[in-house]
C-alpha cells in the first residue's frame, strides 16, 4: 500500500505561491527564518526554531512510491539544446519497444518542458484520482509526467523561483501514480541547479541508477558539459556514459559529411577519455530527427535505416549493457 | 515612475549607461551567448566612441568568456568595484563580465540554488565598476526563473533604459520555449526589440546545397503572429561558430601583457567582420540602435513636455 497525504487536485502552475515570500530560502536552508525575505512571512517563527530542517517530510511518500521502479535514470547535461529531451524520448520509446516493460519518463524541465511535444501528446492533461496524479501514456507501457500538461496554453510560461520548483518536482515523485516500472527516464533543464539538486535529494534513498550525460561536439558545449560531469561526482551519482549528438552532418543532396560543430577540442571522445567516463556513442544530425519531435512521432519507428537510428540503438544497448541488463 | 526608487546601489551604479538589451529565449543551446557576443561585437564596431559591454548572468553554464577569447583571466578587485574584463584590452571599449571568471578549474561546476544566484546577480549589477556604457548586453540562461527574475527585479530602477531581444532556432518545439519567453516579457513589461531566427538552413560546404537542419521561417512566422518586429535569420556558419568556439586561450594566463590582449581582440573583431555572419548581424544590429535612438528621443520629449 502506498502512503498518501490525501488526494491531490492537479496543481495551477500560474497560481501564485502557496503562502511562502518571493525570495524563500527554502526550508532546508541554513538561512530558513532569517533571511531578509523572511520578515513577515507567517512561517517565519517554524522556520527560525530550526524544527522544519529536519528530513523533508516528502521523502518517505517519494521512497513508497519509487520502491515499485526498478531502474532510474537521469538524462542530463549542462548545455542546452544539445538534445537531452529528444533523447529521453527515443530512450523511452526503445525502452517501450518491448511491451513486458514499463516505462516511465518524468520531465522536470519546468521553465521549458519538451517532452509533450516531442511525444505528440502536447494537448493532454494530467487527471487527479485517489490514487495521485495519471501520467500521461503515449502507449500503454509508456506514461509520462511534464508540468506542459498543466498549463492552460502552451505559450504560458511558468515564471517561477527554485522553492516553487522543487515543490513540484517532490510532487511528481510522490503524487504520480506510477504504478510498477522497469525504468524511469528523468528528463532536466541545463544547469547544475535547483531542479537537479532536488531530484538527486529526493531520490538519494531510493538510488539513482546513473546518468546519461549528452553533449554536442564544440569546446563551448563541453566546457558546460565538464561542470555537469563535476557535479555528478560532487553529488555521487554514477555517469552511465557520454553521448555525443549533432556529430557530423550528411549532405542529403552530395552524401559528404561535414561537421557544423566542429570538434575543436576533440569532441565528445575525448571529454570523455579526459574525465574518464564511458564514451556510449555519437549520432550524427540528421533533419529528421528535429522534423519527427516537432511532429511528435518516434524517429527510431519512422526512419530505421537512417545511420542515428543506428547509433540511437547502438547507445541504447550500451546503456542496458551499464546498468546490467 | 518615482524617481526614489533610481537610488539604490544597481541604480546608482548603472547611471550613466543608456541602454540596457537583454537577450533572453525560452530554449537552451538557440545561440544566446553568441548573439550576445555579435551584437557587442557590432555595437562597439558601430561607432569609434562607442562603450559597451557583455555580463554574462548564465550562472551555471556561462560561454561569454570562451567566445571572447577570454578564459582563464582573472577578475581584480579595485576601490571602486570590481574590474571587468576587457576583450579589447588597453581600447577597453569592450568589457566582459561573468561567472567564468571567478572560477579556478575549466571543470568546477557551481551548483547553486535560486538565493546564491539572485545574489551574485545583484553583484554583477551593483559591484562591477562599468563606467559610462552607450550598450549593456545582457546574457541570460535558458528558461524563465530565478535568474531572469532577479535580473528583472534588480533592474527596476532603470526600467525605463531596458529591452530585450528573443532568439529562437526555427523548429516548433524552440518556438514553444520562446513563446514562453515572450509572455515573460510582457507579464514584467519588458519592451522587446525583436525576434533573431538563428540556425536557419546549414550550406553544405562541399555542394552549396542549403539544408534546413532545423526547418526555417519559423521565427518570422511567429513574429508576424505575436506582433513583434522580426529582425532577420541567421543561417548556421561554420566559419564563425569555429571562430567563438576555438579562440586562442593559450595566452590567456599571460595575464600582464595588455598590449597582447589588444592585439588579440582586434582580431576577434577584424575575423568576425570576415564571416558571412557578419554582414547579416550588421543589419541586426542597425535595426536595433535605431529603434532604441528613436526610443531614447522619444523618452526626451517627454521629459522635456512633463518639466
Amino acid at each position: 500500500m502506498i502512503a498518501l497525504q490525501q488526494s491531490t487536485p492537479a496543481p495551477d502552475p500560474l497560481s501564485v505561491p502557496s503562502n511562502a515570500p518571493e525570495h524563500c530560502p527554502g526550508t532546508e536552508s541554513e538561512l530558513a527564518g532569517k533571511a531578509d525575505a523572511c520578515a513577515g512571512c507567517a512561517n517565519q517563527e517554524i522556520c527560525a526554531s530550526g524544527q522544519s530542517r529536519g528530513p523533508d517530510p516528502a521523502l518517505p511518500l517519494v521512497r513508497a512510491r519509487m520502491a515499485s521502479v526498478k531502474r532510474k535514470i537521469l538524462v542530463l547535461s549542462g548545455k542546452g539544446g544539445v538534445g537531452k529531451s529528444t533523447f529521453t524520448a527515443q530512450l523511452g520509446w526503445a525502452f517501450a519497444a518491448d511491451e513486458q516493460i514499463q516505462t516511465g519518463i518524468m520531465d522536470v524541465d519546468i521553465c521549458g518542458p519538451s517532452i509533450p511535444t516531442i511525444l505528440g501528446i502536447a494537448s493532454e492533461q494530467v487527471h487527479a484520482s485517489s490514487s495521485g496524479w495519471s501520467p500521461v501514456y503515449v502507449q500503454d507501457n509508456l506514461g509520462v509526467m511534464s508540468v506542459g500538461f498543466m498549463l492552460p496554453s502552451a505559450r504560458d510560461a511558468v515564471m517561477w523561483r527554485g522553492p516553487k520548483k522543487n515543490g513540484l518536482i517532490s510532487q511528481f515523485l510522490k503524487d504520480v501514480d506510477w504504478g510498477t516500472l522497469d525504468y524511469l527516464v528523468v528528463d532536466t533543464p541545463p544547469g547544475t541547479s535547483d531542479e537537479h539538486l532536488s531530484i538527486v535529494q529526493y531520490l538519494k534513498e531510493s538510488g539513482i541508477d546513473g546518468a546519461v550525460v549528452i553533449t554536442t561536439p564544440q569546446e563551448v558545449a563541453l566546457q558546460d558539459v565538464r561542470r555537469e560531469i563535476d557535479f555528478c561526482r560532487k553529488v555521487g551519482i554514477r555517469v552511465l556514459g557520454l553521448v555525443e549528438n549533432m556529430s557530423g552532418f550528411v549532405c542529403p543532396n552530395c552524401k559528404t559529411e561535414s561537421q557544423i560543430f566542429k570538434p575543436s577540442t576533440g569532441g565528445g571522445r575525448k571529454l570523455a577519455q579526459d574525465m574518464d567516463v564511458e564514451f556510449l556513442g555519437a549520432v550524427p544530425l540528421d533533419p529528421r530527427i528535429g522534423k519527427s519531435a516537432d511532429y511528435g512521432i518516434s524517429f527510431l519507428d519512422e526512419y530505421p535505416d537512417s545511420p542515428a537510428t543506428t547509433a540511437y540503438l547502438d547507445i541504447i544497448e550500451k546503456i542496458k549493457e551499464q546498468l546490467g541488463d | 515612475m518615482a524617481a526614489p526608487a533610481e537610488d539604490t546601489p544597481v541604480g546608482r551604479r548603472l547611471k550613466n549607461v543608456k541602454n540596457i538589451i537583454i537577450v533572453c529565449s525560452g530554449k537552451g543551446g538557440v545561440g544566446k551567448s553568441s548573439v550576445s557576443t555579435q551584437l557587442a561585437l557590432c555595437l562597439r564596431a558601430s561607432s569609434p566612441t562607442a562603450r559597451v559591454a557583455i555580463l554574462d548572468v548564465d550562472l551555471t553554464g556561462p560561454s561569454i568568456p570562451r567566445m571572447l577569447g577570454l578564459d582563464g583571466h582573472p577578475v581584480h578587485q579595485s576601490s571602486d568595484g570590481w574590474v571587468p574584463v576587457y576583450a579589447d584590452g588597453s581600447e577597453a571599449r569592450l568589457a566582459c563580465m561573468s561567472v567564468g571568471f571567478l572560477l579556478k578549474k575549466k571543470e568546477d561546476s557551481v551548483v547553486w540554488r535560486g538565493p546564491k544566484k539572485n545574489a551574485m546577480i545583484r553583484q554583477f549589477l551593483s559591484d562591477v565598476r562599468w563606467g559610462d556604457l552607450d550598450y549593456l548586453v545582457v546574457d541570460t540562461p535558458p528558461g524563465t526563473s530565478d535568474e531572469h527574475l532577479s535580473l528583472v527585479e534588480h533592474l527596476a530602477p532603470v526600467h525605463s533604459r531596458l529591452s530585450a531581444v528573443i532568439v529562437t532556432t526555427p523548429q516548433a518545439v524552440a518556438l514553444l520555449d520562446a513563446l514562453k519567453c515572450l509572455s515573460f516579457t510582457r507579464a514584467t513589461s519588458l519592451p522587446v526589440l525583436g525576434v533573431i531566427e538563428n540556425m536557419s538552413g546549414y550550406v553544405c560546404p562541399c555542394c552549396g546545397e542549403i539544408s534546413n537542419v532545423f526547418s526555417t521561417g519559423g521565427g518570422e512566422a511567429m513574429a508576424s503572429r505575436e506582433g513583434i518586429p522580426f529582425l532577420g535569420s541567421l543561417p548556421i556558419d561554420t566559419e564563425l561558430v569555429t571562430l567563438l568556439d576555438a579562440s586562442d586561450v593559450s595566452k590567456a594566463e599571460d595575464t600582464a601583457s595588455t598590449s597582447d590582449g589588444e592585439v588579440r581582440s582586434f582580431r576577434l573583431l577584424e575575423n568576425y567582420e570576415k564571416t558571412p555572419t557578419a554582414s547579416l548581424f550588421k543589419t541586426i544590429a542597425e535595426q536595433i540602435t535605431r529603434t532604441l535612438a528613436s526610443r531614447q528621443s522619444e523618452g526626451d520629449v517627454a521629459i522635456q513636455q512633463t518639466a
